[in-house]
């Protein structure tokens, strides 16, 4: 029969103090796990949330990012006549030829100067890209030196309507916010493609195209077409794979990071716990001796010492879960692949957070082992001499 | 396989049969009980002197099954203890043995009934069944009234009183005492020896006491007394009413 747990948590409450102590190493542990993962979580998710799966990308053959792509206009007039191309209600094909720049601005918190891209779209991006949405202003009008900001940038570098804002040489005007549905979108600029070609010398080509496809079936097919021609030299994706891909090697270092940070702070942990534990049996042990003379099990001591030592853990790794909590509301940002700034809100995931308490459980097992061993193998009449 | 462990040869509920006990420390080799021979029988109350070294609480933790003779029998309501296994040795304490200790031994973070209670939890009685068995425990002792309170909150005597309701609330068939009034002022100290004769004269509980307390010895039926790991004297004193 085990020993009531009412005894731990006694007992625990006791020697607050130490108890205290251990429970603060393990809160940091989970909470710094989760803040990482938090951030490694919110940046797949800015990414993951770019792009539909039955739009298809194109850009120019061997092309890491659209930055360095570029597709003839020609190319470009052919592919978006493409009959897997679906068409709005006016017969119009639903392509979305685009181009990107940078723009160099100083970030509201720090004034440190960051890349910004800028995206030059056709009217057709916003029936091809869905949940882009103006959420205050209007949309830019073709041929006027007017752009719309994204709700990440607006927060970021404090862009707001009617500002102004300098690309390459010429004064544009801030006319409306939007917002993507937490894509990466929302960390651009947004102007009229003509309009933006100029300035920036892309009147010859685009950097990329988007297109709906009528069946998201069809994309293998798409892209055999397209590829195979040797002209134009093109790649074809489906975009949100793209712009997942993209993400991939970030969220790698990020989860690397995380998984590397958590395992030496909770090696660090777990001694600490141990050397708790280590404490309450030394404190304990005429009491774990009265227990075993009494008839108590050298299995009952051990499952009683290990439940004390997970109890602690325990509420060290919900007091590390509500610590990081309050990281939901921070945005940060990190350079995309197309090195431009991309900001993206910390993702607390109920799943990063059961890991944590799973940690911090694994923490207190371990940290509580060899105590709990030192407890149950302890001679009944040797423990009973320890006053 | 664990051969079935018969009562043989035994004298009364305590038959203790030429019981050695040597410790050893690197190549050296410590006799503590050297050839032991002691009976108590069922309603006894044993009293065992000597001076501090000269092995009587190794004997009692022999008694009790918390250590293991060398050489040599102990057999303790019917069964030989030192041949039961760990495991089995742990259990029979649960059934067979109540435990009263110098410095009472109560868990300071549990209550009053929650310590007179610990050794239920090893039982199959409910809850309830526990805690009335408890109170119960502490009605004999005289400490209804204390109940709730931690052990910081009672006197010395109290804390013992509450450790021998502990050790008599399974029922067990043999209470094994060391030094029970050696942290007690010597009022206190009488009540629970007056306690102690109570157990053995009305409830019948059999009582194997280590003591330095002449005063203490007094109260049993028999005394013997070790030196140096062997029995000095075979003095039995067959205690009538009112000689004390």
């Amino acid at each position: 029969m085990a020993l009531p747990i009412s005894y731990n948590i006694r007992n625990l409450l006791v020697r607050w103090r130490v108890s205290l102590l251990a429970i603060g190493g393990v809160a940091l542990v989970v909470g710094v796990f989760v803040v990482l993962t938090a951030m490694a979580s919110g940046f797949r998710i800015a990414l993951r949330s770019t792009g539909r799966t039955d739009n298809a990308i194109v850009v120019r053959k061997g092309s890491t990012s659209e930055i360095i792509s570029e597709i003839s206009r020609e190319n470009a007039a052919v592919i978006m006549l493409d009959p897997r191309v679906a068409r709005d209600s006016d017969g119009r094909p639903l392509a979305s030829p685009e181009i990107l720049t940078f723009l160099n601005l100083p970030r509201k918190l720090d004034r440190v100067l960051v890349n910004v891209a800028v995206r030059g779209v056709a009217p057709a991006a916003f029936k091809v890209r869905g949940g882009v949405r103006l959420v205050t202003g209007r949309l830019f009008r073709p041929g006027l030196l007017e752009v719309v900001v994204g709700r990440r940038t607006r927060d970021r570098f404090g862009l707001n309507i009617d500002m102004p804002l300098k690309i390459r040489k010429s004064n544009w005007n801030v006319v409306g916010i939007f917002e993507s549905e937490g894509s990466s979108f929302e960390s651009e600029v947004w102007a009229d493609l003509q309009t933006l070609a100029e300035p920036i010398r892309r009147t010859q080509d685009y950097q990329s195209i988007v297109l709906r496809l009528t069946d998201p079936g069809s994309l293998q097919e798409l892209t055999s077409a397209l590829e195979s021609n040797p002209g134009w030299q093109v790649e074809v994706k489906q975009e949100r794979r793209y712009y997942e891909d993209q993400s991939g090697s970030v969220t790698a270092s990020l989860m690397g990071l995380t998984l590397f940070v958590s395992i030496i702070m909770g090696v660090g942990a777990v001694f600490a716990a141990m050397n708790t534990m280590y404490a309450i049996v030394s404190a304990r042990t005429c009491e774990i001796g009265t227990l075993r003379a009494m008839g108590f099990s050298r299995s009952a001591v051990l499952i009683s010492f290990i439940t004390e030592s997970i109890l602690l853990s325990g509420v060290g790794g919900l007091l590390g879960c509500l610590l990081a909590l309050p990281i939901n509301t921070i945005t940060s940002a990190t350079n995309s692949v197309n090195f431009a700034e991309l900001a993206f809100a910390f993702h607390t995931t109920p799943l990063a957070l059961s890991i944590g308490l799973i940690f911090a459980m694994i923490m207190g097992v371990f940290g509580g082992l060899l105590p709990a061993l030192r407890a149950a193998r302890l001679p009944i009449t040797s423990a009973l001499r320890e006053i | 396989m664990t051969a079935e462990i018969k009562p043989i040869h035994q004298n009364g509920m305590v038959d203790v049969q030429n019981v050695r006990k040597i410790y050893r420390r690197d190549s050296q080799e410590i006799t503590v009980l050297n050839g032991i021979d002691a009976q108590v029988a069922e309603g006894g109350f044993f009293a065992l002197m000597g001076p501090s070294g000269s092995g009587k609480t190794t004997l009692l933790n022999l008694i009790a099954g918390i250590d293991r003779p060398t050489s040599g029998k102990v057999f303790v309501a019917g069964t030989d203890v030192s041949q039961l296994s760990e495991g089995r040795l742990a259990g029979w304490r649960s059934v067979n043995i109540g435990f009263i200790f110098q410095f009472y031994n109560l868990i300071p973070v549990l209550t009053a009934t929650e310590n007179v209670q610990l050794p239920l939890l090893l039982t199959r009685l409910s809850k309830k069944e526990r805690r009335e068995r408890a109170l119960m425990a502490l009605n004999i002792v005289g400490l209804t009234d204390r109940a709730d309170h931690y052990p910081r909150q009672l006197s010395g005597g109290q804390e013992q009183r509450v450790a021998i309701a502990r050790a008599i609330v399974t029922d067990p068939k043999v209470l094994v005492a060391d030094e029970p009034t050696g942290d007690l002022d010597s009022k206190s100290a009488h009540e629970i020896l007056d306690l102690f004769d109570a157990l053995n004269n009305d409830l019948k509980k059999t009582i194997v006491m280590v003591t330095h307390d002449p005063r203490a010895a007094a109260r049993a039926k028999i005394c013997r007394h070790l030196d140096k790991g062997v029995m000095i004297d075979s003095e039995e004193r067959e205690l009538k009413d009112g000689v004390r």
